[in-house]
């Protein structure tokens, strides 16, 4: 993908769920600051994907590189703690804490100062602000991404791994949410983000992976990769045929 | 008056009536009789009962039916201390609660394999078979139990010297000693649940009973964390088993085990008061309290109305009597609110502007 070191190397990667095998030997590359986009159709492993980068799911063979160091074997703790954080699927905000709180909890694992901490979330999402006291699930469901992906910022990563943050949000809210995206990237962090929308994905990565079945169909730079071929990749069939 | 001067003046006015009861609660003992010292006793010791449950249920997610395992352990071993290795049995309780602790680590590894009602289920299986062990401790009675030698209390740790410092009957001495120390212990557990639930640690606790997999994505490791309050409310149980036992002075494997006295209550202590806050079992022991006194004349028409209320407090105040308190109040004893961990200008940095 580049010529320099990555800063986040995934190699030959495999993952399973009980007997069923997630995922077949997948590769991806994050340059330092860069933003990749993993596609894909429900099912093709992208979720799978992020949970074993993060520690949540043991990784079967393969390695996950960070700085060249492997944290494949690591528990999400120390993932976080070696600086890889992620918001989950579906927000998973806290119900009996505030927004602030939600915020606050994000910092748990984090030693001492850093770019992120209250004030600058509220800078990059002002509205949280307003609603700091607030229970985080009483908010709409774009504010609920805010604070989701204000929690992850707070631990100060430098990998941020977002999965489906436009899932279930209308579009002037998608809107909102990725203009906060190339902030995040200016302060040094590195974005793997997983989108269902192509055309989103293709906007905002500098590299994109489409995958299906637990294995990567197609991976290049959004500019060198046509409509067809992503077509192909993401739903297994022909676009002739299709 | 401003709103913040209300809140403040009935948070100080919250404080000195706080001291005040303490103050009052220290004094039973010299200024009450004998019989309230005993039902006061009975009160603390289900507090501290409830604020252990309460921790595990309402701030970890870890609804155990198996407490009783915990108190009957304390017991068994504070006798054991005391009739077998002639102990103290103040040092007993200690002891007990130890032992309650070093149970509570293998319980733990099978249990915390178990979900939801399963985990419930399992701690109450894992408490069924303590019971079954203690009732083959033939040393202490096997299934029937013992008690402690005659005269026991009347040596224990401090009894002679409030004996002569209240001019009292040795026996009355020995139930001084043992409300100070429930009334310790109830103190203690209401401070420690406080700062704890106020730190890092706490707010992470309530993270792991929200949701596991996304406070194992800010870093946090639920089962060391559910480990660590599952292992010291049994220390905190174990404890207050042991206490209990002091006073009733016979120990059987059918009354430490039971799982209605050492359990059942609780929750309905911790259900009504408000699960998942501080002031709630407080409210709920003594509901309880006051339920037990109307009632004691009525049979099982006292367990019919406990559960009937039970189940009301369950269909129409989930929060329990405190949260009904505080939803119409606005007034929250002891706030679990968190804040910032350091002045937010100090560690301010600029986020680059949007292009």
């Amino acid at each position: 993908m580049s010529e320099g070191e990555p800063l986040l190397a995934v190699e030959a990667l495999t993952a399973h769920y009980g007997d069923f095998q997630a995922l077949f030997g997948v590769d991806l590359h994050l340059d330092p600051g860069g933003c990749v986009a993993i596609i894909g159709a429900n099912g093709a492993g992208k979720t799978t994907l992020m949970r074993t980068i993060a520690g949540i799911l043991r990784a079967g063979a393969g390695r996950v590189l960070l700085d060249g160091a492997e944290i494949q074997r690591l528990a999400a703790p120390e993932v976080l703690r070696h600086g890889v954080a992620m918001v989950p699927e579906g927000r998973k905000l806290f119900p009996s804490l505030s927004v602030e709180e939600n915020l606050l909890i994000g910092a748990h694992e984090r030693k001492g100062d850093g770019r992120w901490n209250l004030e600058t979330i509220y800078d990059l999402f002002p509205i949280l602000r307003e609603r700091r006291r607030n229970p985080g699930t009483a908010l709409s469901g774009g504010q609920q991404q805010m604070v989701a992906i204000g929690r992850a910022l707070m631990s100060n990563p430098r990998v941020l791994l977002c999965d489906e943050i436009s899932l279930g949000l209308a579009p002037v809210v998608i809107r909102d949410i990725y203009a906060a995206v190339p902030r995040i990237r200016e302060s040094g962090t590195a974005i793997v983000v997983v989108e269902q929308d192509i055309g989103q994905a293709l906007k905002i990565a500098d590299y994109v992976y489409c995958m299906m079945e637990g294995r990567v169909t197609l991976s290049g730079r959004p500019s060198d990769l046509s409509r067809e071929a992503i077509h192909d990749a993401y739903f297994g069939v022909s676009h002739d045929l299709a | 008056m401003s709103s913040s001067f209300s809140k403040g003046s009935a948070r100080s006015l919250g404080i000195a009536i706080a001291v005040v009861l303490v103050l009052g609660m220290i004094a039973v003992p010299v200024i009450g009789s004998r019989a309230l010292v005993q039902d006061l006793f009975s009160v603390l010791t289900l507090l501290v009962l409830a604020l252990n449950w309460n921790m595990l249920a309402g701030f970890a997610g870890l609804v155990s039916v198996g407490q009783q395992a915990f108190v009957g352990i304390g017991a068994y071993v504070m006798f054991a201390c005391t009739i077998l290795w002639g102990l103290d049995p103040l040092v007993g309780v200690l002891v007990g609660g130890v032992a309650a602790m070093l149970f509570s680590i293998p319980m733990a590894f099978f249990a915390f394999r178990l979900n939801g009602a399963y985990f419930a289920i399992g701690t109450w299986a894992v408490a069924d078979i303590a019971r079954l062990v203690a009732s083959q401790w033939t040393a202490l009675g096997g299934g029937t139990g013992t008690s402690l030698p005659k005269g026991t209390t009347k040596d224990m740790f401090g009894v002679p010297f409030v004996k002569d410092l209240l001019d009292v009957s040795s026996a009355a001495a020995a139930d001084a000693v043992t409300y100070w120390l429930a009334l310790a212990l109830a103190l203690a557990m209401l401070t420690i649940s406080y700062v704890f639930l106020r730190s890092k640690m706490g707010l992470g606790l309530q993270a792991v009973r929200d949701n596991l997999e996304a406070a194992r994505s800010v870093g946090i490791n639920p089962t060391r964390l559910k480990a660590l309050v599952f292992t010291l409310c049994a220390f905190g149980t174990g404890l207050t088993g042991a206490l209990i036992f002091i006073q009733i002075t016979r120990v059987t494997p059918q009354a430490a085990f039971a799982v209605i006295d050492w359990t059942a209550f609780v929750i309905f202590i911790v259900v009504i008061g408000g699960i998942g806050t501080l002031p709630g079992p407080i409210l709920g022991a003594l509901v309880f309290y006051a339920l037990e006194r109307l009632l004691a004349d009525y049979g099982t028409v006292y367990l019919i109305a406990l559960g009937l209320l039970g189940i009301a407090v369950m269909l129409f105040a989930r929060r329990g009597l405190w949260g009904l308190i505080t939803d119409r109040t606005g007034f929250d004893l002891l706030p679990l609110g968190h804040a910032p961990p350091a002045p937010l200008s100090e560690t301010r940095q600029p986020v680059p502007e949007r292009t």
